[in-house]
């Protein structure tokens, strides 16, 4: 029989914790951009790192901000001028109500596929437990209140504030 | 991974810790899986979404999505985060016996 020390056990912890794969804790994600292409990445994101069990904050900033203001939420289009991956030509993009057109269309696809519309998806982030903040460079440069953000939204932050909140985990900007 | 539990005698694993065969599954081993799982006692409010999720996965051969779970299981989405906190979609399918859910959402 082999007798085990408290020594040889510390040892074979210290292996264990070495070669225990990484995983990822805690997320930060920031949503810049205010088309449809540019809220969904980040949406999905903040919702997927949730379901893993991961602590996740979105941070909107910019145009970002329209995904969780009350007026622009539920309006949120594809852009369909300069952008290449449309495969349209910029002049067929301009056109008035193809955006809306391509919204439309994607929009089918996506419920399709169950990824919730904004406002919905919105939510759902929200009560899975993550967090969600406005920037305050972009409040105060659109001239935006608390009244015109979305109940989910838990707070302004400043940017040095968002560090904050996401110190000791990844930062993800989209 | 092949685990031996007191109750279901070998039932073999794969290495995140599903069930390999659907059909091995019981109310027992989910009490067992849901224990080395963390969570100690599975509730009535737990048991409906793991059979709402085993249930839709026999029918569909899919498991539902979080978004489908929150509005079809009874269970609001708050509600299955403090269940499952580890992931809702993903644990109650572990303890349901079916494969890993696959979806983005």
């Amino acid at each position: 029989m082999t007798t085990i020390t408290e020594h040889d056990l510390e040892q074979l912890t210290a292996t264990e914790a070495a070669t225990e794969p990484q995983t990822i804790e805690k997320v930060s994600i920031v949503i810049s951009k205010g088309s449809l292409e540019g809220v969904y990445p980040g949406l999905i994101m903040a919702n997927g790192a949730r379901m893993e069990g991961i602590e996740a904050n979105v941070f909107f900033t910019f145009f970002g901000l329209d995904a969780i203001t009350k007026k622009r939420q539920a309006h949120i289009k594809v852009a369909t001028v300069g952008n290449p991956g449309m495969h349209l030509p910029t002049i067929l993009g301009a056109v008035p109500g193809m955006s809306w057109l391509a919204t439309k269309m994607m929009a089918r696809k996506m419920e399709h596929l169950d990824i919730p519309p904004v406002p919905e998806f919105v939510e759902l982030i929200s009560d899975s437990g993550a967090g969600m903040y406005a920037c305050k460079a972009t409040v105060d440069m659109f001239g935006l209140s608390d009244d015109d953000f979305v109940p989910q939204v838990d707070g302004v932050l400043t940017v040095g504030e968002f560090y904050e909140l996401a110190a000791g985990g990844e930062i993800v900007f989209t | 991974m092949t685990t031996a539990t007191e109750t279901a005698g070998t039932v073999a694993f794969d290495a995140e810790g599903f069930l390999l065969d659907p059909m091995q599954w019981n109310e027992e081993l989910a009490r067992d899986i849901a224990r080395d799982a963390g969570i100690p006692e599975l509730t009535a409010r737990h048991w409906l979404v793991v059979h709402f999720m085993r249930t839709t996965y026999l029918e569909t051969g899919q498991a539902p999505s979080i978004r489908s779970l929150g509005k079809q299981s009874g269970v609001p989405i708050k509600e299955l985060y403090a269940l499952f906190p580890k992931g809702p979609a993903k644990l109650a399918a572990r303890i349901g016996g079916i494969p890993k859910p696959r979806g983005c959402i």
